[in-house]
């Protein structure tokens, strides 16, 4: 008896009690055994002319076990979970928690270097796409991430972005540089444009309101032909110059001449990667920077409670705009970047599909996490690009990828939230 | 109902307004064919705690809402004389500006933090508008200049003398979702004070503290009133709190004033007695309570 008792008692104090999830696991066992003997064991065949059975206990055998070993695993696992709340992974990004800006800077330094690394067109190229979607997710992130107002009409603004730098280019000759600046103005004009009508609007009626904003302005960029190309789109933009210097063969005022290198195409693959890598780590800095600013707090105070807002004084129309303005700014940008470097433009690159995928891009990261929207990027653009090969299992993957982290970690990848000021000394904690 | 058609002028000291902080002048509040409010006045005085009590429905958050700017009233004014800037008509201005311009603030029954930010952040936030001034709606503090570091260092400096006062201040860092019920009471109180209000309007602030929770609460309240000179208006149904620190009670039922005047006065009020006791005819009370009520009454008339 007192072995017994040891027994039982000892695996408890250790936090996992071996003895139940034995018992459990033999319970579901037993269950499969049950099921398994007229479904498994037992099989009707044709023996010539007459029917006959069929024994399979080995089928009966593998059923049975792979149901033990599969609940005593599926037991062991959620005892883990508990024991770290949240398990392995809730500890992992704790410890990412903890080094945010070491992470940060390396993240920096990876990309600062990857170029110098491998200087290979299609790895820049893919890099450059990844960094695209970082930035518009960071730019997501205002409006979904620490406003909390759900907008499935990003891209709207993406579109803005790159058709102002499409037609002004076109139209009028005018370098993407300077291009640049009032591409993010169009498009915050258009944020608030949006932010307008829909200041009373949360959450789902929000969220219908901002697609169809988004729809509206691809038909329209669709059927205003004479203004935008139609369907057709608007090709030979001009491509980036290094700041005046074209990137093309020559001996007078181009990147190679006036650097003294011979030209490569590669160059101007690398110089759109690194515009790209500073845009996106300006919009990075400047939103960590409006989190500690009057404003930002603001946004994170309207998404938590808009009611609460109001009794402390706080104009709820000008912090949801600001959100929407600058929001799209950073779409705006983006968008004259993706249209300078693919030097075509078109309705097709506008889909509601787009909205999507940075929208998916800001959840499963953890609504407001920076280093997340950079995972989450990772996941939704690096990874099916690089599962090339199994074309069609590709969007299936990718869908069961989804469903398990957000069954994982509901409230996304990283969904923890440093304060934006601190009263004490941060902890450090496992 | 014969009662509540009775127009109780209560203590004659409440009408005078030379200090007076907060004139509900006729208010009615309808909602639909719902009477909330109907014909509400009373004044709160400036450095007292004014206490508004009633049964359940009676529409005392109906009130705060109207004077905060959630409801406009369906009729009558609310003036707010404000201590240091003059007059408000509250009933005339949009919503946030009641608190942005006139200063007033409140807390909520169902309390109303920001739950996934840091207690400081909450106390932060709540000083917004001093800080957009301070910032330049933030574009000093995106240039990282110093007025911005400096305002932002008054505003946690006013943040920490609250927290120290409600032994909040090691939790300072905590998500404020995550603390205790009471401290989150606490909490909303010292965030509805850094806005520097006129007037602090709490809905039932002791609602779910323990006993000795409630004392600290009265304590707090006290301070408030005689430290910072703000006049407090307080909904509460725990009377220990409503009596011992109460200036002046008005009692409401059924949306209409059945009493007003001093915690004395309307202890003893036998239509407050019977608003508490419920609706129930005369015939329906039990005997005891009847001789209580005509006891009552006969000790004040
Ligand atoms: N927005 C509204 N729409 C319709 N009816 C409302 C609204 N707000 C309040 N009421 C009604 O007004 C009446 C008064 O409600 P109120 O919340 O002011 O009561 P209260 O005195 O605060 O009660 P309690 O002690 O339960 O908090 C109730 O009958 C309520 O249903
Ligand atoms: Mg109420």
């Amino acid at each position: 008896m007192a072995d017994m008792k040891n027994a039982v008692a000892a695996p408890g104090q250790g936090g996992f009690d071996v003895g139940a999830a034995l018992k459990e696991s033999g319970k579901a066992a037993f269950v499969a055994g049950l099921l398994g003997l007229p479904l498994l064991a037992l099989k009707a065949d044709n023996f010539g002319s007459k029917l006959g059975l069929v024994y399979r206990w080995d089928a009966l055998f593998i059923a049975i076990a792979a149901v033990f070993v599969g609940r005593f695993l599926m037991i062991l696992l959620s005892g883990r979970q508990k024991k770290s709340e949240g398990g392995v992974f809730a500890a992992f990004g704790k410890g990412i928690h903890n080094n945010m800006a070491l992470i940060g800077l390396a993240g920096l330094a990876i990309g600062v270097l990857l170029p110098v690394v491998y200087p290979d067109r299609y790895v820049i190229y893919i890099a450059t796409t990844f960094m695209i979607y970082v930035m518009l997710g960071w730019g997501l992130n205002i409006v979904v991430g620490l406003a909390g107002l759900l907008d499935l009409g990003y891209v709207a603004f993406y579109a803005v972005g790159a058709y102002s730098y499409a037609m002004i280019a076109t139209q009028f000759g005018w370098s993407f540089w300077v291009v640049l600046p009032l591409a993010g103005v169009f498009a915050a004009f258009f944020g608030v444009i949006l932010g307008f009508p829909v200041l009373r609007l949360r959450g789902d009626y929000l969220a219908i309101v901002t697609l169809g904003f988004g729809e509206i302005i691809r038909v329209i960029l669709i059927n205003w032909t004479d203004f935008t190309g139609g369907p057709n789109g608007i090709s030979g933009i001009p491509p980036i110059t290094f700041f005046g210097l074209p990137f093309k063969n020559g001996d007078h005022g181009t990147f190679a001449s006036f650097f003294g290198i011979d030209h490569s195409p590669v160059q101007r693959i690398i110089f759109l990667y690194f515009v790209i890598l500073v845009l996106a780590t300006l919009t990075n800095l400047f939103t960590q920077r409006m989190r500690k600013l009057p404003v930002g707090r603001a946004w994170e105070a309207l998404r938590e409670d808009e009611i609460a807002c109001r009794s402390l004084g706080i104009n709820p129309t000008n912090i949801k705009l600001s959100a929407f303005a600058l929001g799209a700014m950073f779409g705006g940008f983006a968008g004259s970047f993706f249209s300078v470097r693919a030097g075509f433009v078109s309705p097709e690159s506008f889909t509601f599909i787009e909205s999507a995928v940075i929208l998916a891009i800001v959840v499963l990261g953890g609504m407001g996490s920076q280093l997340g929207v950079v995972i989450a990027a990772f996941f939704v653009v690096i990874l099916p690009e690089v599962f090339r090969e199994f074309e069609e299992y590709r969007m299936l993957l990718f869908g069961l990828a989804m469903m398990v982290i957000m069954v994982w970690r509901p409230n996304g990848l990283l969904s923890f939230r440093e304060p934006t000021i601190r009263l004490h000394p941060k902890k450090e904690s496992a | 109902m014969l009662f509540h058609d009775l127009t109780r002028p209560g203590n004659d000291e409440i009408k005078v307004s030379d200090d007076s902080l907060l004139e509900i002048e006729h208010v009615t509040m309808r909602f639909g064919g719902l009477v909330a409010i109907d014909d509400l006045s009373f004044t709160a005085r400036k450095k007292e705690i004014t206490a508004l009590i009633g049964p359940n429905g009676a529409g005392k958050t109906t009130v705060f809402n109207c004077i905060t700017g959630f409801y406009k009233p369906t009729v009558g004014r609310v003036m707010l004389t404000h201590p240091r800037k003059g007059r408000y008509y509250l009933e005339r201005m949009e919503g946030f500006k009641i608190a942005q311009q006139a200063d007033v603030a409140r807390t909520f029954q169902n309390i109303r933090l920001f739950p996934r930010m840091s207690v400081l952040e909450n106390l932060i936030v709540a000083q917004h508008n001093a800080l957009m001034k301070a910032s330049a709606f933030s574009l000093a503090g995106l240039l990282f200049m110093n007025r911005y570091a400096k305002a932002e260092k008054e505003a946690v400096e006013r943040a920490k003398y609250w927290l120290n006062k409600v032994g909040l201040y090691d939790r300072a860092d905590w998500d404020a979702g995550n603390l205790p019920y009471g401290d989150q009471r606490r909490l909303e109180i010292c965030r509805a004070m850094c806005i520097q209000p006129a007037v602090l309007c709490l809905d039932e602030p002791a609602a779910g503290l323990n006993p000795r929770e409630s004392l600290e609460l009265n304590e707090l309240l006290l301070g408030i009133r005689d430290q910072e000179g703000v006049g407090i208006l307080l909904i509460e149904h725990d009377m220990s709190v409503v009596m011992q620190i109460s200036d002046h009670i008005v009692v409401l039922d059924h949306g209409r004033k059945i009493s007003d005047g001093t915690p004395e006065f309307v202890r003893n009020d036998p239509t407050v007695i019977k608003a508490y006791l419920g609706e129930s005819d005369d015939e329906d009370l039990p005997q005891t309570v009847k001789n209580d009520l005509a006891r009552n009454a006969g000790k004040d008339v």
